[in-house]
């Protein structure tokens, strides 16, 4: 109950700054910070319950965003049904990649899902109708009656399925779905001899987590009224995705939360005070720091007090 | 598409140049990952590293091979130095490992590559020398200089690791630890001594393999990303550890990329060396030539 109102107070607190009269480059930087959010989560969801490390979060990504551009150019769809698109795509894919896990663990999973980057990538720069190497330029519509702007609205979408994207990391960490998910990441063999239905939750999971990491994509061409294949498939979103719950801690749904909001806020303010490549720099040192001297991250800080909580 | 016997010679002999290339690039991986089973995700970072220090060595008017041969005993230290540190912090602790003993290693890749950013820039760069450049005329064909000089030194390289891995003493030990580690131990050896040096060797020749890099043509930081896609594809489908597979599979990378991009185009070429590595371990995750 305490996790519903604190959700319903954050987007009605998003929602309330996205009216007022703040300075429009604050809904610039935290659409891009809430993205890390919905990313971080979705990649815990596999990488952190179950152990399959995805490095293939920008493979999601660009599909959804890919999917969001045909619809809009093809048909002109809201962006309600461009995120549902995305989302819908997301999922497909997470399916496919769900299969591989059939056969693939640890390193060879993650360099498949690398590879599926890769494969995305190119077929998009030899796609035309999407605008191929060069990419393609957006008109964005107008923002919708209370939002001055389309950024602003945006940010408050994005907020949304950040919420929304963190209830179903909680559901799936406090249900039994968790559990099977934690004993296959513990030991495959002996889940499946207890009667975990391994390969059904590993499908669950990556669809899930796929759904979430391409609607997560579908808002950033209109973000960007644009869009273009190798910063869409870039592997920053890869690393940032995979960094931030290694940071915050990848046993309870709020360890990506705190490792997004901490690292992508980092990221924002040091592009703008120093420099973009300083900013990816950020993330491999903390990333590397983290898993080497604190390999539960912040919140193994905070273990005791996590413990006596409710979750 | 426009198919002609002659493209398609051409693409052969061209791919089989790259393939001798790709396999020279791969064999440092063969060991570190194949052999020891470190998932070295940054092994491709570390090669261009290598590339980036011939650059400055070759500046001083060496010859970029002998630059690369150079800089081995360096490299050779610094892969000392990353096992050690991966021992201590993640195989030493044991369970759990896994997740992130590859974090830390996509963490390495992308601090090198920033880090090469921040130094060089992300112009692109490359080196001088006499076979650079000019080709070598075989009837109707051209060759460049620079592919054959690759590809000899790639032969000679994955000559001399087989060789050490299969004549010398510390070579079979090195085997012996990818075989039994457990076994090693019981007969007193210390297999983490073993593999501290294996890695070493084979981040010695890495640092040979990113001055190939460097003479086959220009460099930038970015460029360890698609070579994720090559030498993983080639150590994966040589079956882990294998170096005469490698050299093979090698060649059928070599020669299925520059078949496509003969005939489809080079936007095409990059996903080869994915798409072939996602087959690979969708239908035979062991390799052609499995341990």
């Amino acid at each position: 109950m305490k996790f519903w109102i604190g959700s319903a107070v954050i987007v009605l607190a998003a929602l309330g700054v996205a009216l007022s009269p703040i300075n429009e480059y604050f809904f610039f930087a935290a659409f891009v910070v809430l993205t890390f959010v919905v990313l971080a989560t979705a990649w815990n969801i596999l990488g952190g319950y179950a152990g399959y490390v995805n490095f293939g979060t920008s493979a999601f990504f660009g599909l959804g965003a890919y999917s969001a551009v045909v619809l809009f150019k093809g048909l002109g769809a809201p962006l309600a049904v461009q995120i549902a698109a995305g989302a819908a795509m997301g999922a497909l894919l997470g399916f496919g990649v769900g299969l591989l896990t059939l056969r693939l663990r640890g390193i060879f999973f993650a360099i498949a899902t690398v590879a599926v980057i890769f494969i995305m990538e190119t077929l998009m720069i030899n796609w035309r109708y999407v605008g191929g190497a060069t990419g393609l330029q957006l008109l964005r519509p107008e923002a919708m009656a209370p939002f001055t702007s389309y950024t602003r609205m945006l940010f408050v979408v994005m907020a949304l399925m950040a919420v929304v994207s963190v209830a179903v990391a909680r559901f799936v960490q406090t249900s039994w779905i968790g559990r099977g998910l934690r004993a296959l990441r513990d030991s495959e063999e002996a889940a499946e001899a207890s009667g975990v239905p391994t390969l059904r939750l590993k499908l669950f999971a990556c669809v899930i987590s796929g759904a979430l990491m391409g609607a997560a994509g579908a808002p950033m061409p209109m973000y960007l009224s644009f869009i273009e294949p190798a910063s869409t498939f870039s592997l920053n979103y890869a690393i940032g995705a995979l960094a931030a719950p290694m940071i915050g801690g990848t046993m309870h749904w709020l360890g990506p939360v705190i490792g997004a909001i901490l690292l992508a806020s980092l990221q924002q303010i040091v592009t703008v005070t120093i420099s973009g490549e300083m900013n990816v720099l950020v993330i491999g040192v903390l990333l590397v720091l983290f898993v080497v001297l604190a390999p539960e991250g912040i919140l193994g800080f905070f273990k005791r007090w996590l413990k006596s909580s409710s979750r | 598409m426009i198919f002609s016997f002659d493209l398609l010679a051409e693409a052969l002999i061209f791919g089989l140049l790259l393939g001798c290339f790709y396999a020279a690039v791969s064999i440092g991986l063969s060991v570190s990952f194949g052999l020891l089973d470190v998932p070295h995700v940054a092994h491709p970072a570390v090669m261009i590293l290598g590339s980036y220090c011939t650059f400055i060595v070759a500046g001083w008017g060496l010859d970029p091979i002998v630059a690369g041969v150079v800089l081995m005993p360096a490299f050779f230290v610094l892969g000392v130095l990353i096992y050690r540190f991966y021992y201590e912090s993640f195989e030493k602790r044991g369970t759990e490992a896994g997740v992130r003993g590859l974090a830390f290693f996509f963490g390495i890749a992308f601090i090198i590559e920033v880090g090469l950013i921040l130094v060089f820039g992300v112009d692109q760069r490359s080196v001088q020398a006499a076979y650079i450049g000019s080709s070598w005329a075989l009837g109707d064909y051209r060759i460049p200089y620079r592919m054959l000089v690759a590809f000899g030194v790639a032969l000679v390289l994955t000559l001399a690791l087989t060789i050490y891995l299969s004549q010398t003493f510390t070579g079979r030990a090195i085997k012996a630890v990818a075989q039994d580690e457990p076994a090693l131990r019981l007969m007193g050896a210390n297999p983490v001594r073993i593999k501290q040096w294996a890695f070493g060797i084979a981040t010695a020749v890495s640092a040979l393999a990113g001055a190939m890099v460097i003479i086959v043509g220009p460099v930038e930081p970015a460029m360890d990303r698609v070579y994720i896609g090559r030498t993983f594809c080639v150590v994966v489908l040589a079956g882990l550890g294998s170096m005469t597979g490698t050299l093979a599979s090698g060649l059928i990378l070599g020669i299925s990329e520059s078949i496509v991009l003969m005939f489809f185009g080079a936007s095409w070429a990059p996903a080869v060396a994915f798409g072939l590595l996602l087959v690979v371990l969708g239908i035979r995750p062991q390799g052609l030539f499995g341990r």
